[in-house]
């Protein structure tokens, strides 16, 4: 085995790793805001994958472009999920919450199979196409832009949480609700705002990878499962957490598949999360 | 004979000591009032003496027994019973299922064990509110709840914290009652009190806390003579 | 002795309402004499997978509604026992009434060695953990060439119905009272289990494990009994549909889908409720199969729109499930005032 290979293993861990942070940044967000795990993430996630889809197969819209509607479109579903159900469950047991949103999985990958079938799908002849070498590492373009987009809406994403008045007010509803309220900080409303940015994020990563992935139905299981890992990994509610988790994750992914057996990727992931609950179950990173 | 006898016990979170160097022993068949501004690591207290919270250090003996650092299901077995400040009733569950369960420890026939329950309801008084959910309860009837499920287990210890905090004055004289009641039966208390009125009135030894460290540790008289205690707690009480 | 206390102690332990025994009596008579009046296939298969999905369901129902740990990976203990007595019938010849006994021990193992890491987790991340480890069970057993990996196994067939090896071509009577009897007792012990000691005490594991510690209860322990009957429950199921079908794979014992099912159907009847999955199982056995005759293949999917939908419904405006537009005290104790 070649160090080329060693590398390119790498550089493909981690450009799926940045990708794996921004999704498991949105489930981070909405948990950190109101300790509901979205066990629908990664339904949501191929919404984005198949508006992106539609965008191009329907409009002839370059997913390039339609990553605005995306963004929208699943922003849109966020605020529509906790109206019809988040907000009847925010006091709901534990174990009602998950049933809820595991509920919503179901609901809408079943829906999604009713009407599009099981069948796989590609974007044909997208703009952002073909490889770049460098040395003997090829890079696909795709994949390189669409781990960058990630890397910069997760930056964004950052900044808008620390930096901007609302991003303020949706950390302050997280640490206390009620405290927020008397402060003036509709909790609500800040839900309603978590959900949409939490699967705005689904929406970046969804689209630019519809330039490059197969997109069907149950695209979004494995998503999910590493999202929650990640999010388990970088300590639930955080977000920069998420970041070097989702590197690991990738790294962990690419490089196990490398080195052991590609048929147990999965199970390389899952041994971390198991490894790092059991032993630091704050996560990695701590919160905040 | 002492029951309990705790020596330097220190708990820090993170660098903030919320116990530090605390040292009191306990009479059998006493009652030791805790006091304290808030913060001052009552709660914590508690929670370090009945395992729910690690010590880091420090020496507590139940008896002669050393219980530093076991766990709570263990320190609960060798008799040692608590009520929690926020209160944590099974809520889905009646009172005597509440009580039953405690019951068990001491019962494992299913009958006995709820006679026993009913016994100590009764004792609680609220032998007609036997069938109603924890969560229907008042806040009162819950605090009773939590002394009965915690009697249950037979304590020879037992530990409560704020019996009288967040229920209103008509309730209060009831509850007080109730706990000179307990101390009848033999067993031991040591109760956290914000009412400094109740604590001079039940408590056979005070153990004044502030800031994580005790200042002041002795019989009612002294306590309330104390300069650090008036200070730091009888002023502001005073005034409010 | 005040009159109240020996009022109370009077009182029976359980309000023994006779007219429910004598309904549940009557039901379980019928069900026995069903098959003598001639149900046709169909009929026979709907009620196998009813007592199947009751039994599969009841098993979650231990360590979700009476412990309060929710599973998301259940179907691992389902393919257990499938695999287990599948295998051993084809390898050694060993019957599967025996296998059954070594598919819940199996069972019961992994339960222990995931239960004892996994249980002091608390909420989401044993959900998750046990999310993990149900699709690691499907992706090692695609991939296991002893036990035939993503093909599976493939029962002998014999050539005759045979008591010995589980097996009945000509009809599927044998099969309704074999699930039917797992179904009895399955449902009786758990009835056991919930009015027993350990019951009460899983309960205050479930509602407050901080005031369950202080009652002398080992909350990590007991976590991990109930998860340990819970897989001794499912794994039998397994082994019976192995059985039933002859024809197991991972992608249909050990699909996410199995976990799935076993938790909507308790949360539709009612979580920590003894009769919940019963109710759960009645309602949505038939509508899966209706959904798959009337539907057919393609349509596969449709039952699960219902379920999610469903499920969805039931956290919002009933959480108590089905069961909970039923008095309780009807059910179980009266409430005097």
């Amino acid at each position: 085995m070649t160090s080329e290979i060693i590398i390119q293993a790498i550089v493909t861990g981690l450009m799926m790793g940045l990708i794996y942070a921004l999704i498991a940044a949105g489930l981070s967000l909405i948990f950190g805001l109101m300790e509901i795990v979205n066990f629908a993430h990664g339904e949501h996630l191929m919404l984005s994958m198949f508006s992106s889809f539609w965008l191009w197969s329907l409009f002839g819209l370059d997913p390039l472009f339609s990553i605005p509607i995306t963004i929208l479109l699943l922003a849109f579903c966020g605020i529509i999920t906790h109206y019809f159900l988040i907000r009847y469950i925010l006091k709901a047991k534990m174990l009602i919450q998950i049933c809820a949103t595991f509920g919503l999985s179901i609901f809408i990958r079943s829906i999604a199979q009713l009407l599009w079938t099981p069948d796989f799908r590609n974007v044909d002849k997208p703009l952002l196409e073909g490889r770049i070498e460098i040395g003997s590492v090829f890079i696909g373009q795709p994949q390189l832009y669409a781990s960058l987009v990630c890397l910069v809406a997760f930056f964004g994403l950052y900044w808008f949480v620390t930096k901007t008045e609302t991003g303020l007010a949706l950390q302050a509803t997280a640490q206390d609700r009620h405290a927020a309220e008397i402060l003036g900080i509709p909790s609500n409303k800040m839900f309603a705002i978590g959900w949409a940015i939490g699967l705005g994020c689904v929406g970046v990563a969804g689209g630019m990878m519809a330039n490059y992935f197969f997109i069907f139905t149950d695209v979004g299981i494995n998503f999910a499962l590493f999202a929650f890992v990640a999010v388990a990994l970088g300590g639930f509610g955080s977000i920069i957490g998420c970041l070097y988790a989702g590197i690991i994750i990738g790294l962990v992914e690419s490089l196990g598949g490398l080195l052991i057996d590609p048929s147990f990727k999965l199970l390389y992931v899952f041994a971390i999360y198991l490894l790092v609950v059991i032993y630091k179950p704050q996560g990695l990173f701590g919160r905040y | 004979m002492k029951i309990l006898t705790v020596e330097n016990l220190s708990k820090s979170f993170g660098g903030i000591h919320a116990n530090r160097d605390i040292s009191f022993d306990v009479e059998e068949g006493s009652i030791l009032g805790v006091i304290g501004p808030n913060g001052a690591g009552k709660s914590t207290l508690f929670d370090l003496i009945t395992g729910f919270t690690k010590p880091d250090t420090g020496k507590v003996r139940f008896f002669d027994k050393n219980i530093f650092g076991i766990s709570p299901d263990k320190i609960s077995n060798l008799g040692v019973g608590r009520t929690f400040q926020k209160l944590k009733p099974f809520a889905d569950q009646t009172l005597l299922e509440n009580v039953m369960i405690g019951a068990f420890v001491k019962e494992k026939d299913i009958k006995r064990a709820r006679d026993r329950a009913l016994e100590i309801i009764d004792f609680v008084d609220l032998i007609e509110k036997r069938h109603h959910f924890a969560k229907e309860l008042s806040t009162g009837q819950r605090k009773r709840l939590e002394m009965a499920r915690a009697m249950a287990i037979d304590p020879k210890l037992l530990l409560m914290d704020e019996v009288t905090g967040g229920v209103d004055q008509k309730t209060i004289p009831g509850l007080v009652e109730l706990v000179k009641k307990l101390k009848k039966t033999g067993v031991t208390i040591i109760t956290i009190e914000h009412n400094i009125n109740i604590i001079m009135e039940i408590s056979d030894n005070v153990l004044a806390l502030d800031q994580g460290k005790r200042i002041a540790f002795g019989e009612p008289k002294e306590i309330q003579n104390n300069k650090l205690v008036i200070d730091a707690y009888l002023g502001t009480f005073d005034a409010a | 002795m005040d009159s109240r206390l020996e009022f109370a102690k009077s009182e029976p332990i359980w309000n023994t309402n006779n007219r429910v025994f004598s309904i549940i009596a009557g039901l379980i008579i019928l069900l026995f004499a069903l098959p003598l009046f001639g149900m046709n296939s169909f009929y026979l298969h709907l009620f196998i997978m009813i007592f199947m999905h009751a039994v599969m369901a009841q098993s979650w129902n231990v360590i979700a509604g009476f412990s309060g740990q929710i599973s998301l990976g259940h179907g691992a203990f389902f393919g257990i026992g499938a695999y287990a007595t599948s295998f051993f019938y084809m390898e050694y010849g060993i019957t599967p009434w025996i296998s059954i006994f070594f598919g819940m021990f199996v069972s019961a193992i992994f339960a222990v060695l995931i239960g004892i890491p996994m249980l002091r987790l608390s909420g989401h991340y044993f959900a998750i953990a046990t999310l993990l480890i149900g699709i690691s069970f499907q992706v090692v057993f695609q991939r296991w060439d002893l036990v035939g990996a993503a093909s599976g196994l493939w029962v002998t067939m014999t050539p005759e119905d045979s008591w010995f090896a589980l097996q009945f071509h000509s009809s599927k009577v044998p099969y309704y009272y074999v699930f039917l009897v797992f179904f009895l007792i399955t449902f009786f012990l758990v009835w056991l289990l919930s009015r027993s000691k350990l019951g009460y005490r899983l309960r205050a594991v479930r509602d407050d494990p901080q005031a369950a510690l202080s009652l002398c209860i080992n909350v990590s322990n007991y976590k991990i009994i109930a998860y340990v009957i819970s897989a001794m429950i499912m794994a039998p199921m397994g082994s019976l549909f192995a059985q039933y079908i002859l024809i197991i794979d991972p992608d249909r014992v050990f699909n996410i889908e199995i976990s799935i099912i076993v938790l909507l159907i308790t949360v539709l009847g009612g979580i920590g409720n003894v009769w919940g999955p019963i109710i759960g199982a009645s309602i949505l056995v038939p509508i899966s199969e209706y959904s798959r005759i009337y539907l057919g293949g393609t349509g596969g999917a449709v039952d699960l729109i219902f379920y999610g939908l469903i499920l969805m419904i039931i956290c919002i405006f009933r959480p108590n499930g089905l069961i909970s537009f039923i008095p309780k005290d009807i059910l179980e104790r009266k409430k005097q005032r």
